[in-house]
């Protein structure tokens, strides 16, 4: 119980005097899982919308592929992407291996499924709605696809800030292909692995308060700019 | 005979629709030379909905044919539907309205402004930057009608467009009718009733148990039916 309330004493002192490591650990935090959300926003909401309206046949298969690959394992996604950009990986010539570039990379195979799979039952509901509409008319599967995505635009959200929350928290591959290395690759979910390692139970604690608040900081952000929840709006 | 031709606008040939086993509409054959509104009626389950919808290229048929005789009809972008329960798209009413135009490439500017005027002329008079979910049902109706009217179509296709509508609603739907019929759009409409389909029927087509049953001229079914299921039905009997 003194741990936690250290911990919550140490995090209003690392956020109060602007603490210049937490400050730089946490925009990379930040900036790695929201461009991994963004990457697997653009790459799963068309996936999700086109999944929902086409017919072929090994549509059951993906379906149940894609729901079953939103538990991948982040630690076996870390090692696979490894391997990868290792120096005798087929990409090790890139060299990106510990940065965040390739931390980015391994959050977006791990987030991508979950944006995709979420995105895909909220499209299908809407798609029952409007099928009769669409195809009557003879609106094309390219503006089918659009009107869905800009209809459904308020469950959607939920579909990417779900992946946001997957990647903010992830540690697992990101430990691996980054290597959490100072004023490099660590993150505030690294970070608080290293600490907690150390015997540090406050500081991981305070880090971990620092990342709570963040993830409810950006999900609060975001509904106030999408105007979520106002009465009388879609 | 040959004058006849000139004005037939749609043909049907022996027309099967099945579904999981069951025939929904069977041997249907009918040609449409008038220009007034045809009216198809029947019991539930006479195939109304899945004859209109088959018409209009929503349902795909199992045999027979379905012959547009100009070109400007068989165009489906010139055919509009309205259904049973209208749409709701998650848009204000005016987005709904201009929805058509906007797939056409139409600016949202021109496309609203047409989606006003399309509202104007169906009588639908509410805030139209409301969301249309909040609409009454005779509202919701209205606004279906006109997003089917922006295009404006040569086809009006609806499926019991003032089923749970009050007097006053439906009648100004029907006015709306009638004034899109004068401009020589053709309207295929399925109704349960009776009423109304005597106030707009210039053709009737009664169906029962997916067969075309009686094909007349719509003064002609309401005072003399021909058959017997029409005769029931007129008279308010139970067609089983």
């Amino acid at each position: 119980m003194n741990d936690i309330l250290l911990g919550l004493a140490q995090a209003a002192e690392l956020i109060v005097t602007l603490n210049g490591d937490l400050v730089e650990i946490t925009a990379l935090s930040l900036s790695v899982s929201l461009t991994a959300a963004i990457i697997a926003t653009i790459i799963g909401l068309p996936m999700g919308a086109w999944l929902a309206i086409n017919r072929f046949p090994a549509r059951r298969f993906v379906i149940a592929l894609l729901n079953a690959l939103m538990g991948l394992p982040p630690v076996v996604v870390g090692l696979i992407v490894y391997v990868l950009f290792s120096r005798s990986g087929p990409f090790g010539v890139l060299g990106l291996l510990f940065t965040p570039t390739v931390m980015v990379i391994a959050q977006v195979i791990i987030i991508t499924p979950i944006v995709a799979s979420v995105a895909h039952q909220a499209i299908r509901e809407l798609w029952a709605d409007y099928h009769d509409l669409l195809i009557s008319l003879r609106a094309s599967k390219a503006q089918r696809i659009g009107t869905l995505l800009w209809d459904g635009r308020r469950a959607l959200m939920t579909a990417s800030l779900a992946g946001f929350g997957r990647a903010i928290g992830e540690v697992g591959a990101i430990m691996i292909v980054g290597g959490n290395i100072d004023h490099a690759t660590r993150v505030l979910t690294t970070a608080i692995a290293l600490e907690t390692g150390k015997g540090e139970f406050a500081m991981a604690l305070a880090l971990g308060f620092v990342l709570i608040g963040l993830a409810i900081v950006v999900n609060l952000s975001i509904h106030i700019l999408s105007r979520t929840e106002r009465s009388a709006r879609w | 005979m040959v004058g006849q031709r000139k004005t037939c606008w749609l043909e049907l040939e022996n027309v099967t629709l099945r579904r999981q086993g069951r025939a929904i509409l069977q041997d249907i054959r009918f040609r449409l030379d008038d220009t007034g509104i045809v009216i198809v009626m029947g019991p539930n389950g006479a195939g109304k909905t899945t004859l209109l919808r088959a018409i209009h290229g929503l349902e795909r048929i199992r045999s027979g044919t379905i012959r547009w005789c100009d070109d400007d009809h068989a165009d489906s972008l010139r055919q509009a539907f309205v259904f049973q329960s209208p749409v709701l798209m998650r848009r204000s009413v005016v987005d709904c309205i201009a929805y058509p135009l906007r797939l056409d490439g139409v600016a949202r500017g021109p496309a609203r402004k047409a989606a006003q005027a399309a509202a104007h002329e169906v009588g639908l008079t509410v805030d139209l930057e409301k969301p249309v979910r909040v609409l009454s049902g005779g509202e919701k109706q209205k606004m279906a009608l006109a997003r089917a009217l922006i295009r404006a179509p040569k086809v009006l296709f609806l499926d019991e467009p003032c089923a749970n509508l009050d007097g006053r609603a439906t009648k100004e739907i029907e006015e709306t009718l009638c004034r899109v019929r004068d401009t020589g759009t053709r309207i295929i409409m399925s109704t349960h009733d009776i009423g109304q389909a005597r106030r707009l029927a210039g053709t009737v087509l009664f169906l029962h148990d997916g067969r075309l049953v009686e094909h007349a001229e719509g003064t002609a079914f309401f005072t003399a039916p021909k058959t017997r299921e029409a005769q029931t039905y007129l008279t308010g009997g139970l067609l089983l």
